[in-house]
């Protein structure tokens, strides 16, 4: 292959810059051509809350245009370092931003495809010698172009056991994160004090990852209107008693192991909606009308679990119950 | 003698450039793309060495050309590695798109051309690579 041809016949992206390379860029006009105001807007519709993470987002877009018209006019050739790490609790919308963050990274022309990979530990670490680099492999190589997301990305590392065989993905990942930037991003994620501590053993991991960003708890009042919205997208209304026994729901079930957040919520929703059906079952006489089949009503929630647990704990003397909930 | 097998191999080698379109455009079918290798250039040898298995689930070519650059690192020096593209869309796995994406180092040598005299002087012809004179892995070195 020795005797290739000068490459006359092809654009090359840099002959296409060099003949047409602009005076002046308006970012103003690039922001709206490029799609990516139209991914902030839905980012910030869809997603309740979380003001911190939308801001770093917003940063990071503004960036990555600006950086975008510093190549196209000659100013920079490298391709800025992306990969990121999302930090928070369970239910907090990690998976729901990365893919948000596909989209956008693809509007920008910084991925080619805009896909988004979702792997765990057991994707990448294979179960015997040998195995373990070509799995990995076959993972990146289905996640080149997009945007690789690894979940609980602490799990790779496993300081207890010195021949585990995650070390060896984590620097197959690390090795084709250096070299191929321009071919895939990857986004770590996971609980922040243990994903702080898997920096701290992997320091490759931390001086390749430019931007770490922090998904804080949900308020109260931002789990509500998630209650709100889900219910809404699936054509379900809460009723004023309703509303305020879900208040009280949130208000408790925090206080109680294993809360994850929106995902909680959801489930608690899940479950009142079969209760509601139930409910609807036994009780009915005669037919329903489009109302009553989509009102969600008090007793639909107050029935969970979940009340019975803190009142048990307000009132100590009353047998406990041994359930945690779910 | 230049081996000319499959897609393309009338024109000047492709750049990693224009593969890369081509792996996009087969991915863009919906085709999976297989990499193999030989050095044995017979035209009746169809059926060369896999590397890996066929690359299905794959969205951007850049998958495709990191494992070409692996097999290039390993056979890129005495070996020929061509690219297919399979369609399975029929129900069964077809080659819409073959073409040669390396070749060996050392120079191509080409065939010889063997005759046989048979009875009534009937003459039976067979082709040979000069490369296939040495064994499997020395050739073209």
């Amino acid at each position: 292959m020795s005797d290739r041809p000068a490459a006359s016949d092809t654009e090359t992206p840099d002959a296409e810059t060099a003949e047409e390379r602009p005076k002046a860029i308006d970012l103003r006009e690039e922001y709206e051509s490029s799609g990516v105001d139209e991914v902030l807007r839905e980012l910030d519709e869809s997603l309740v809350g979380l003001a911190p993470v939308k801001r770093r987002i917003r940063e990071t877009a503004a960036l990555l245009l600006v950086e975008r018209a510093r190549k196209r006019m000659g100013l920079a050739h490298e391709t800025p370092t992306l990969h990121m790490s999302f930090t928070g609790n369970p239910g907090t919308g990690k998976t729901t931003v990365a893919m948000r963050m596909a989209d956008l990274l693809y509007r920008l022309g910084y991925v080619r495809r805009g896909h988004l990979v979702t792997v765990t530990r057991d994707d990448l670490v294979g179960q015997y010698i040998g195995h373990t680099a070509p799995k990995t492999k076959e993972v990146l190589k289905k996640a080149m172009g997009g945007v690789l997301f690894i979940d609980e990305a602490y799990y790779l590392y496993r300081p207890e056991n010195e021949r585990d065989y995650g070390q060896e993905a984590i620097e197959i990942l690390l090795q084709v994160m250096e070299n191929q930037r321009d071919d895939l991003v990857v986004i770590l994620a996971g609980y922040s004090d243990r994903m702080e501590k898997f920096f701290e053993s992997n320091p490759g991991f931390r001086s390749r990852i430019a931007h770490h960003i922090d998904f804080p708890d949900y308020t109260d009042d931002e789990l509500i209107r998630i209650a709100e919205l889900t219910l809404g997208e699936q054509n379900y209304t809460l009723s004023a008693e309703a509303r305020e026994a879900m208040v009280e729901y949130i208000h408790h079930r925090r206080a109680q192991p294993h809360f994850a957040n929106a995902r909680s919520i959801r489930n608690a929703l899940d479950r009142a909606r079969l209760r509601q059906a139930n409910r609807l079952f036994e009780t009915a006489e005669g037919p329903l009308s489009a109302e009553e089949l989509s009102k969600i009503d008090a007793s639909d929630i107050r029935a969970s679990r979940v009340f019975k647990i803190a009142e048990d704990e307000a009132d100590p003397d009353r047998e406990k119950d041994q359930q945690t909930p779910k | 003698m230049r081996i000319t097998q499959g897609a393309f191999s009338f024109l000047p080698d492709l750049t990693d450039e224009q593969i890369t379109k081509q792996v996009q455009y087969c991915i863009d079918n919906g085709w999976a793309v297989n990499l193999e290798y030989t050095d044995d250039p017979h035209p009746r040898n169809t059926y060369w060495d896999m590397w890996g298995h066929p690359m299905f689930d794959i969205e951007d070519a850049a998958g495709v050309m990191y494992e070409l650059a692996e097999c290039r690192k390993l056979y890129g020096d005495n070996r020929y590695i061509r690219l297919s593209a399979f369609d399975s869309t029929q129900g069964w796995e077809s080659v819409k798109l073959s073409f040669i994406v390396n070749r060996p180092k050392g120079e191509e040598d080409g065939f010889w051309l063997q005759r046989t005299e048979g009875a009534g002087r009937k003459i039976r012809y067979t082709t040979h690579p000069y490369a296939t004179r040495k064994p499997q892995g020395a050739r073209y070195s």
